[in-house]
């Protein structure tokens, strides 16, 4: 009864559907495969978001959300239009059109504290090369460059020095006014998939399985040139790296499609911890690597805390710490199919989105009984054969209670969407912004919240027409 | 919304004599004015023995200056509405008021004949004979052709009930005007074409004898005339006159005054300059010029005629037709318009006064109302808001198109005019039987139901008979006060009546539909009368013989009259418990006074007169036979009934389809507001045209067939609870089936439970078929979707599946419904299976009356200022929170769901009111986390 809302949804969107819930073969070999979908019941307490506001405006799949200030953000997509919303009340306040195919990157580019020009700007890149920069209060198309070779993919603001990259096939470093002031050799026709800032001037671009660091040189006394130059190349994964972030000041962390994690340290760029297979059984179980699709194990996307980095693998979930350099809790099956972007709540929660069109809510609780007893990080290696999980409902937890001290515990799912959710953004005010491939934003709000609020604005318009008497 | 059984409940009789009602009284302006004849003890349902047509209708006549009064046209356009009356007859009565001079000709001290704009008269007038009393509206119209060139016309509104006429003269006078306006214009634009035509003709015979006479001078140089040549030139002479008067007139008809539009919509200003402009073509076709080839040029369509000398005699020539007077597309407006008038005021004028008191009260809930109200009605409230203001022509009229090209100037009698004209007329009526005096009357003053209707109600002096043959009692016109009271007494009816039938007469007359014929040959059986009511009419037989001896048309007349079963019922609770009068209207009585023996009546005035002691046409009515089932149910309510306040018995003011709604219902459930084409539409042709209108009763059958097939649902299917719950809450239902129709017919019924967003969205969807989308459950919050048994419809329910937390499923091949627990209190009241509410009206204006209760929660908890914000900075959100909860629990009565009824329709009031000011807001959809469950029968 209570699982209807839980139910497999991979077909959803047969384009980009993930794994399909194949028929499990014949003596359920895999335990991997066979760990059945955590779900929840229609009965969601700790979830908030009890009111949703469907919002429409894009004609094609929304890709990208980015927050501009407490409560606007905008939306881009494949459409090549960006949308700016109020995130409180859902109104559309500007459209911006200027692309015409669809936008592959989109950064905001706060306001210099300095500079005399307040207003907001936006950056998008699209694949019809070209890179514009918008006045997000205004709406204006303030400066577009067209004169790259290929598409950006990327792009990133390097605020200290209040210049901007962007990644193609090339490097670029603009200034605010979009003058080019230096670029690199060309790089690779993929191109670049990730940039990232460290540390004393340089940034890591992740170019195909390389992870390739550049040193930006800025003019001097000596000489008025900026300059990049490549110092390093880390050859360490051995496919296409996917995600890229900063952790925090001593280390970033990199994940490929393979699912190798690793941490790097930001200053040496020396490899501090290296997890290379322990979400698969690759050594164990030769058939279960046969069939299983790459999909499976890539890792999408990273967030991260002080001690934790949060990585989106497949369709699962796992939490490895730093500091343990190991994985501390983890959810194999999360979600129905890839899990695309995940992002850390302050209160220990962490909300993951899915190509199922699900939105996810789980809490990191630790485990009482289990706190110390370290495990070896090949430990999943040895648990999945042999212990033939025959009753699906037998959940992964029980094999979790051995092996890690954390767990995530899923406390609501948010449907909505009818194909897969790209993104989300959080607003610490508003609730959560999802956007999708069925070319719709979702604003999800806490219902009980909203409620209160509404109340205070109609005692305001009360009070203003001067229909308020109060007694004393 | 406000139902009548809703306000009644405070006037229940045996509250007063037990326990003196504590509560505080209600305000005045939410009461209804008590009936103002009830102490004398005459029964507002009773029929009149009088009126020789079934209901009002609406007559046109016109003074024939060939054939003296005539009538035109009925609206309803059905003999059977109007019977065995005399339409000639009554057309010379109401057309025998000379009610204003509307001269035309020369008035001294002018050279030209004038033309008078005369203002419509409005005339009340009573021909007791006939039964009929009558709205007259006299109107001038005028034809070249015609003597003077005048055409008097009236229309008037025909009804058995003094009072509807008396107390709605205010709202027939404002809708009379409108049609007499639209005529008028119509006419208007007629005439100066006629005398456009005219000019020409004259100007072409000028210039034809202009030559002739040039001819014959230079033929004839002798110096003298010839008398052909004088006669010629004589002619010549009364030519030019002729066409220098008709160009007066033109002038004149299209100086049509201003002032006259004064109040008027500013687009009579556009008609005006439209009227301008061929009078400036005219106007360039100067007669002194040569025009004939100007003429031809301008006007290739029209030739001019010659004009004899002789013109034709007055009865050789065949009049316009009132069509051919005011331009076809004027005319069919009026007619529009005529009918709509006929729709609204159909009915009893107790149903008239309460829907009017609902519909001001609805007004000042400007804040609530648009939760539960009728999209319809909410419309026609806006017009109402307008109509001091410019009026709105197109909202209740079908004839869109010409509106903008032709307003119709509506000129509404102000107040005090009209205050002068009805204030203290005496109506004198000489006494048939002759010696008995009765007592005056001092009728209760009924204004307070409506501020606008500052009528000083008028001091009657009922003086017994009526049946006097040829009486008028002229009430008084718009500028004259004098009364004429003019009665001959010669008694023409076979019947002799007692002056307490003559009250009731006068008080109450009840719309007949054809409709309820049927039903009395479904449920003949007399002998199923309970005991009670036949015992109480101990002369019945004798009436009866007498009757049967009465006149020719009786048996049409019987057969298309089927008295209220209901309302004899009342009568005899009325009449037996005579204190019981005193409350209003008789919808409050309780009809468990009827468990009381009957005793003889208590009116010692017509004691003396054994066999008027009682209105002879019940017993007609019984011998016609009436559906028991109804009769016993009011002899016995229920008990839970009573306590909500509403009567178990169910009176359907506006048509008296009672007895058809019992018998029918089956068949009725399932038919469409748009099919419906059951018996009711084949007997009634008059009902289609009713379509035309939106705020007519077509919504009101709409309100009672969706009231109906509730009321079924209700007793189908005992998990209606939660799925109303489901509606009340703001959870989406979706109806799943296969059959379009009953899918649909359902969905019309359930919507009736779905709060609205605004005014203008209802957010219900009849009918989908494909998958729905998490757009569909923001936008509505009643769905009908199709179930498809092929492979495509696991899309559709895949989806439904997927978004099964925002909705409740009524799955209705498979009788069941998938929704969340209820346990509140609130829906059983609202929908209990048990109810003895039998008719879809009834279960609708209960429906109505509950949600309004609600609505009141619902204000009251959205807008009580400590429950939603801190009392002081310190206080915490839990404290504010628990705060609501009590509130809604200790002093809005709510248990468990029902408190997310009234937050769910708090947070639509909010929202609404916010969204008054600044342009959109979007509805948001809420939800809940809470386990649902499957619900089979």
């Amino acid at each position: 009864r209570g699982r209807a809302a839980g139910l497999p949804l991979g077909t959803a969107d047969p384009g980009r559907a993930g794994p399909l819930r194949a028929a499990p073969g014949p003596g359920a070999l895999g335990p991997l495969r066979k760990s059945p979908l955590q779900t929840i019941g229609e009965e969601q307490t700790q979830n908030p978001y009890t009111e949703l506001l469907v919002l429409r405006a894009h004609r094609d799949i929304v890709r990208f959300l980015v927050q501009l200030d407490d409560c606007r953000f905008a939306s881009a997509g494949d459409d090549g239009i960006v949308v700016v919303w109020n995130a409180q009340t859902g109104e559309k306040l500007l459209e911006l059109s200027g692309h015409t195919q669809k936008i592959t990157a989109i950064i905001t580019f706060p306001p210099l504290e300095a500079c005399e020009e307040k207003n907001q700007l936006i950056l998008t890149a699209s694949a019809d090369k070209t890179v514009i920069v918008w006045d997000c209060d205004t709406g204006r198309q303030v400066r577009k460059v067209s004169c790259f070779h290929s598409t950006v993919k990327c792009l990133t603001i390097l605020q200290r020095l209040d210049v901007w990259l962007s990644g193609g096939s090339d490097l670029c470093v603009w200034n605010r006014r979009l003058d080019l002031l230096c670029k690199t050799s060309h790089l690779s026709d993929t191109g670049v998939s990730a940039l990232i800032e460290i540390p004393k001037n340089c940034v890591v671009a992740a170019v195909g399985k390389e992870l390739i660091i550049f040193k930006l040189v800025a003019p001097t006394e000596g000489s008025l040139e900026w300059n990049i130059l490549e110092v390093k190349r880390l050859l360490d994964h051995q496919d296409n790296i996917l995600s890229l972030v900063n952790v925090n000041d001593l280390s970033f962390v990199s994940g490929s499609h393979v699912g190798e994690l690793i941490v790097w340290d930001v200053s040496d760029w020396t490899v501090q911890a290296c997890e290379r297979n322990f979400w698969t059984q690759l050594d164990t179980q030769q058939e279960i690597k046969l069939c299983q699709k790459p999909n499976d194990i890539s890792i999408h996307h990273f967030t991260w805390d002080e001690e934790n980095v949060f990585a989106a693998v497949g369709r699962g979930l796992y939490v490895y710490n730093l500091q343990m350099k190991r994985v501390i809790a983890c959810q194999k099956t999360a979600h129905d199919s890839s899990v695309l972007h995940i992002a850390r709540l302050p209160n220990r929660q962490l909300i993951s989105c899915s190509e199922d069109g699900s939105v996810r809510i789980w809490e990191l609780r630790e485990k009482q009984q289990l706190a110390a007893e370290p495990l070896p990080t090949g430990f999943f290696n040895m648990w999945g054969f042999g212990r033939v999980n025959k009753q699906a409902s037998q959940p992964v937890k029980k094999q979790q209670e051995n092996t890690t001290p954390c767990s995530l515990e899923l406390i609501g799912d948010l449907i909505g969407h009818s194909s897969s959710v790209e993104m989300f953004l959080h607003f610490e005010d508003h609730g959560l912004v999802t956007c999708s491939a069925d070319h719709l934003i979702i604003l999800w709000k806490n219902g009980e919240r909203e409620s209160g609020l509404r109340s205070l604005k109609l005692f305001q318009k009360l009070e203003e027409n001067g229909d308020l008497y109060l007694t004393v | 919304m406000i139902s009548a059984p809703d306000v009644v409940a405070f006037t229940k009789e045996d509250e007063y004599e037990e326990e003196p009602y504590n509560e505080p009284a209600l305000p005045e302006e939410y009461s209804v004015p008590l009936f103002p004849f009830a102490s004398q003890g005459t029964n507002p349902w009773s029929k009149l023995s009088g009126a020789k047509f079934s209901r009002d209708f609406i007559l046109i006549s016109e003074f024939s200056e060939q054939v003296g009064p005539q009538p035109l046209l009925t609206i309803p356009n059905d003999t059977k509405v109007f019977g065995t009356f005399d339409l000639n007859y009554f057309s010379l009565r109401i057309m025998s008021v000379d009610y204003q001079a509307s001269f035309v000709g020369h008035p001294p001290g002018s050279a030209y004949p004038k033309l008078n704009f005369v203002e419509d008269s409005k005339v009340v007038l009573g021909d007791s004979k006939e039964g009929a009393f009558a709205y007259v509206h006299h109107l001038t119209l005028y034809d070249l052709e015609a003597r003077g060139f005048v055409r008097p016309f009236c229309m008037a509104y025909i009804s058995a009930d003094q009072h509807k006429i008396m107390q709605q003269f205010q709202e027939l006078s404002t809708e009379f005007s409108k049609a007499s306006e639209c005529l008028k214009t119509g006419n208007r634009k007629a005439f100066a074409g006629e005398l456009e035509k005219k000019l020409k003709d004259l100007d072409y015979t000028r210039t034809v004898l202009h030559t002739e006479t040039e001819i014959q001078k230079k033929a004839n140089d002798k110096g003298f005339y010839s008398s052909q040549a004088i006669e010629k030139a004589n002619e010549l002479a009364s030519v030019e006159k002729s066409i220098i008067e008709h160009q007066d007139l033109l002038k004149q008809i299209r100086s049509y005054p201003h002032r006259k539009l004064k109040g008027s919509d500013l687009c009579s200003g556009e008609m005006e300059r439209i009227q301008d402009q061929p009078d400036q073509a005219a106007t360039t076709s100067n007669p002194d010029e040569s025009a004939d080839t100007d003429l031809f040029i301008c006007r290739p369509s029209y030739t001019p005629k010659l004009i004899k000398a002789k013109s034709t005699k007055c009865f050789d020539k065949k009049l316009k037709t009132l069509e051919e007077l005011c331009d076809t597309e004027y005319f069919t407006q009026t007619l529009a318009q005529l009918s709509h008038i006929e729709h609204m005021f159909r009915g009893d004028l107790c149903y008239l006064l309460t829907s009017q008191i609902d519909r001001a009260l609805l007004k000042q809930q400007h804040v609530t109302n648009f939760l539960f109200e009728d999209l319809v009605e909410v419309s026609d409230r806006v017009v109402d808001k307008q109509k001091s203001a410019p009026p709105q022509p197109c909202q209740d009229r079908p004839l869109s198109r010409s509106l903008e090209e032709c307003p119709i100037p509506q000129v509404l009698i102000s107040i005090g005019s009209y205050k002068s004209s009805v204030e203290s007329v005496l109506i004198k009526m000489e006494q048939e039987l002759g010696d008995q005096e009765y007592k005056e009357v001092e009728v209760t003053e009924l204004s307070s139901f409506d501020a606008q209707e500052n009528l000083d109600y008028l001091d009657l002096d009922m003086k017994g008979s009526i049946s006097s043959g040829e009486s008028i009692e002229v009430l008084g016109t718009e500028k004259s006060t004098s009364v004429l009271s003019k009665s001959d007494s010669q008694a023409s009816l076979t019947v002799p009546l007692s002056p307490q039938v003559v009250r009731s007469k006068a008080v109450s007359y009840r719309t007949i539909s054809e409709d309820s014929i049927e039903v009395l040959s479904t449920c003949p059986s007399e002998a199923l009368i309970p005991d009670d009511f036949k015992a109480s009419y101990p002369s019945a037989i004798n009436e009866e013989e007498s009757y049967a001896g009465d006149s020719e048309g009786a048996i049409h007349f019987q057969a298309s009259i089927s008295p209220p079963v209901l309302d004899e019922a009342e009568e005899g609770s009325l009449e037996n418990t005579p204190s019981q009068t005193d409350s209003s209207c008789c919808i409050g009585k309780e009809s468990d006074s009827l468990g009381l023996p009957p005793s003889t009546p208590v009116h010692t005035l017509s004691d003396e007169d054994g066999v008027v002691s009682s209105p002879p046409q019940r017993y007609r009515q019984k011998d016609q036979g009436f559906p028991v089932d109804l009769a016993v149910e009011n002899a016995h309510p229920s008990q839970d009934n009573t306590s909500e306040g509403f009567p178990a018995y169910e009176l359907d003011p506006s048509h008296l389809l009672a007895s058809r709604d019992v018998s029918k219902s089956s068949l009725d459930n399932y038919s469409d507001t748009t099919s419906y084409v059951s018996s009711v539409a084949s007997t009634s042709s008059d009902r289609t045209p009713s379509s035309a209108h939106p705020a007519g009763p077509s919504s009101e059958r709409h309100q009672k067939r969706a009231g109906q097939n509730a009321l079924k649902f209700i007793r189908q299917y005992p998990f209606a609870h939660p799925a109303i719950y489901s509606l009340l809450s703001g959870r989406t239902l979706v109806v799943l089936g296969e059959d379009e129709a009953i899918v649909r017919k359902l969905v019309t019924a359930l919507s009736i439970f779905v709060p609205n967003y605004s005014r203008s969205v209802k957010p219900v969807k009849h009918w989908v078929s494909s998958p729905l989308h998490i757009m569909d459950f923001q936008k509505w919050k009643l769905i009908g979707l199709q179930r498809v048994a092929s492979p495509a419809s696991a899309g559709t329910l895949h989806s439904l599946s997927r978004y099964s937390r925002y909705t409740s499923i009524l799955d209705l091949d498979n009788k069941t419904l998938r929704c969340p627990l209820y346990r509140g209190t609130l829906v059983p009241r609202l929908a209990d299976h048990r109810t003895q509410i039998k008719r879809g009206s009834t279960y609708y204006l209960h429906v109505q009356s509950m949600l309004t209760q609600l609505c009141s929660k619902a204000f009251l908890y959205t807008f009580c200022h400590h429950l939603h914000l801190p009392a002081h900075d310190k206080e915490t959100e839990e404290l504010v929170a628990s705060r609501q909860a009590s509130f809604l629990r200790l002093n809005l009565g709510l248990v468990n769901e029902d408190v997310k009824v009234v937050q769910y329709l708090a947070e639509l009031l909010k929202l609404h009111y916010m969204q008054e000011s600044h342009g959109t807001s979007h509805p948001t959809l809420r939800f809940d986390y809470v386990p649902s469950f499957l619900y089979k029968i």
